[in-house]
């Protein structure tokens, strides 16, 4: 249990977790539902031979979420260890 | 009697490494036996029989009688490796069997379902699986009961979880049921009780720890197995090793082709659970199809969140950092797949409708390709048909009938690729119907017995009798859910999904407000499970009763009425009664830091 004098390191950690968090939920939003709803106007360019929607919705997005959780949890390892939550 | 566990945790690549060699000098042992004339029948009986029995070893080895190893795996379980069996537990049958079949049949309506079901990880990273893992519950409604308090929110989510895990447990053993139908050439009947064996042998003795390291053994198989034939078709239709950074050009050629075959041709026929071609690959911009992609897929991800088998998981991990970790390794581990789906898809439909490639049967004689190997193996077990409806002697596009779920197992027949591929991927998907059967079946079983039976009905009980409750309504479910699939209901992907929209209709919000809302009280999340679940369910039995979808939301995404309703009678009820006390608060805010003891642990 946090004693008193902890309050604000506590609350200054779950700060910056927020923020972090809504940063990733922002990009999540665009990748998961902002590009795929355009697809039929993407396909119009195209990138490494695919049409440019296609590839989004195939392979882009999903290549983003998972640089976006490996990203997500190197930021989220710093704030822990700056406000002294580092475990083991 | 040697034991795994302590040997095993600190040997890890070693064992899984001389594992993946020894599938690897199996499948070229099968190769040179296809080579030397012996039958396919043998071959794909041989392959199943070799991967169940390692399972099974596995799953004697990592017997267990202790509470902590049978239902979080003594939480010490490698994030790496955590992430592999998070990775085969989510994979299931669907996603191996019916996924890319989905696709080749829907195009760009069912790539939702990739966008969804890994989207889903970085809600379940960014909002729950690190919290949930400093809380230190052993199921998911433990957490519900705990965070809110009282047995009522507790049975009520483990009615939820009991719901959406059954269905889709149906799902994956109807999966079994139809590779283990083709593979060993018995009944499909038959093939269900099979699968169901095969899956309890692993899960039976050793809970969550046996169920961990079989589904790392299984992860090892299905990726090969999805990797394999997909690197070999591209070899030979000119795309390179690793096709996923090329095969752009073939999505050109078959918009080019769709018009040519005259794709959208109305079948005159029809065929039980078979169906021709006539959606395009391609978005066409129709009005509702961008909403009906982002309706879909936001339900696949609120559901994967929500889904109990998928947040258990990150229990066995040894720390809060280690869950986040595990969580990476997941989503990495299950992108390797969902990203070759697509390629497997476009590559199969481009092989049927290129006349230039010699597997082409569209606009080829009929009796030339009614003559084909493939064509007539999978047509005697009722998976494929083709008629001359319009008796002009070629087949069209309106005459080949094909169910979806056959897409990935004939595959490689298709293809013209030797036998033992398709043994290969036989096993492959034997191991993702399994693997995720087990998580499941297990996810239930502990959610009645430690939950229902030893939280509510039985407090008093010991360590022994909760262990044989929990193994007894293993086997139960397991019977239970065998029965319902052999009953052959609905197609696997369509169960599925239902399973998702179950879950996050009623627990999603519930879950996400109970760390992210320290306002959210116990009326509150009992409003918010009850109205979302019964929403989700009277709408879905309204459209499959034959109402009118509103706004072409339909049975596959129901979620998107559960789910609104869910949360606004959570956040409605819990401001009208009062906030939750202080020492709920308090635990709320403890919650959020990652270090110290589980919240769990506190409280004993």
């Amino acid at each position: 249990m946090p004693s008193n004098h902890d309050a604000d390191r506590v609350a200054g950690h779950w700060a910056k977790t927020r923020n972090l968090t809504f940063i990733i939920l922002g990009l999540w939003f665009v990748f998961a539902f902002i590009l795929p709803w355009y697809t039929k106007a993407l396909n119009a360019f195209t990138f490494m031979g695919f049409p440019l929607g296609f590839y989004f919705i195939a392979q882009g997005s999903l290549i983003a979420f998972v640089v976006m959780i490996f990203v997500q949890n190197w930021f989220q390892d710093k704030i822990d260890d700056e406000f002294g939550f580092h475990e083991e | 009697m040697f034991r795994l566990q302590g040997k095993l945790v600190d040997n890890l690549p070693k064992v899984y490494g001389l594992y993946t060699g020894g599938f690897v000098i199996f499948i070229f042992l099968m190769a040179i036996l296809d080579k030397m004339g012996v039958s396919a029948a043998t071959i794909g009986i041989l392959f199943v029989a070799f991967t169940i029995c390692i399972y099974a070893l596995i799953g004697w080895l990592s017997r267990t009688m202790e509470l902590g190893a049978d239902y979080v795996a003594g939480r010490e379980v490698p994030a790496v490796y955590n992430g592999m069996a998070t990775a085969a537990d989510w994979m299931s049958g669907a996603s191996f069997v019916a996924l890319a079949g989905g696709i080749y049949f829907g195009g760009y309506g069912y790539m939702a379902f990739i966008v969804g079901w890994t989207g889903g990880y970085v809600l379940v990273n960014a909002l729950m699986a690190p919290y949930l893992r400093k809380f230190g519950c052993y199921t998911v409604p433990d957490f519900i009961g705990t965070r809110y308090g009282g047995n009522v929110a507790r049975f009520c989510a483990v009615v939820i979880l009991v719901t959406a895990s059954f269905t889709y447990v149906t799902a994956q053993i109807d999966a079994s049921g139809t590779i283990a139908a083709r593979a060993l050439n018995i009944r499909y009947e038959t093939g269900v009780w099979f699968g169901l064996l095969a899956i309890l042998m692993c899960s039976m003795l050793g809970g969550m720890r046996a169920v961990t390291w079989t589904q790392v053994a299984q992860y090892i198989v299905l990726i090969i197995a999805y990797l394999v034939p997909i690197i070999w078709m591209s070899n030979r239709q000119g795309f390179g090793i690793i096709p996923h950074f090329t095969y752009g050009e073939a999505i050109h050629r078959i918009q080019e082709l769709e018009p040519m075959v005259k794709l959208g041709l109305k079948a005159t026929e029809s065929f039980a659970g078979r169906s021709i071609l006539t959606t395009p690959f391609n978005a066409t911009g129709a009005p509702l199809e961008s909403w009906k992609f982002a309706t879909l897929a936001l339900c696949m991800m609120a559901g994967t969140a929500s889904l109990p088998h998928i947040l258990m998981r990150y229990f066995t991990t040894p720390s809060v950092r280690s869950a986040r970790k595990s969580v990476a390794w997941s989503l990495f581990f299950i992108f390797l797949l969902y990203f070759s789906a697509p390629c497997l898809a476009t590559l199969t439909k481009l092989q049927l409708l290129d006349p230039n490639l010699p597997t082409a049967i569209i606009g080829k004689p009929f009796a030339e390709v009614a003559n084909l190997a493939w064509i007539k193996n999978w047509a005697s077990v009722g998976m494929v048909a083709i008629s001359d409806s319009n008796k002009d002697g070629i087949l069209q596009i309106n005459e080949f009938f094909m169910r979806p779920d056959v897409v990935v197992l004939a595959t490689p027949e298709i293809a013209g690729l030797p036998y033992v591929i398709s043994g290969l991927v036989a096993a492959g998907g034997l191991a993702a119907a399994m693997s995720t059967a087990d998580g499941l079946i297990l996810a239930i079983a502990n959610a009645l017995s430690h939950d229902l039976y030893y939280k509510m009905i039985d407090p008093k009980a010991d360590v022994r009798l909760r262990l044989i409750v929990s193994r007894v309504l293993l086997v139960v479910i397991g019977v239970l859910a065998a029965f319902i699939a052999s009953l052959h209901i609905t197609g696997i992907l369509g169960a599925v999904a239902w399973a998702f929209c179950f879950a996050c209709s009623g627990l999603f919000f519930p879950l996400v407000l109970g760390v992210w809302w320290k306002r959210a009280n116990r009326e509150g999340a009992i409003a918010g499970m009850i109205c979302g679940f019964i929403a989700g369910c009277a709408y879905l039995y309204y459209v499959e009763t034959g109402g009118a979808p509103w706004w072409g939301i339909d049975g596959l995404r129901f979620g998107m009425i559960g789910m609104p309703v869910s949360l606004v009678s959570m956040v409605l009820v819990s401001l009208m009664t009062p906030a939750p006390d202080a020492e709920t608060q308090k635990m709320v805010d403890n919650t959020r830091i990652p270090t110290g003891g589980t919240i769990l642990d506190a409280m004993h």
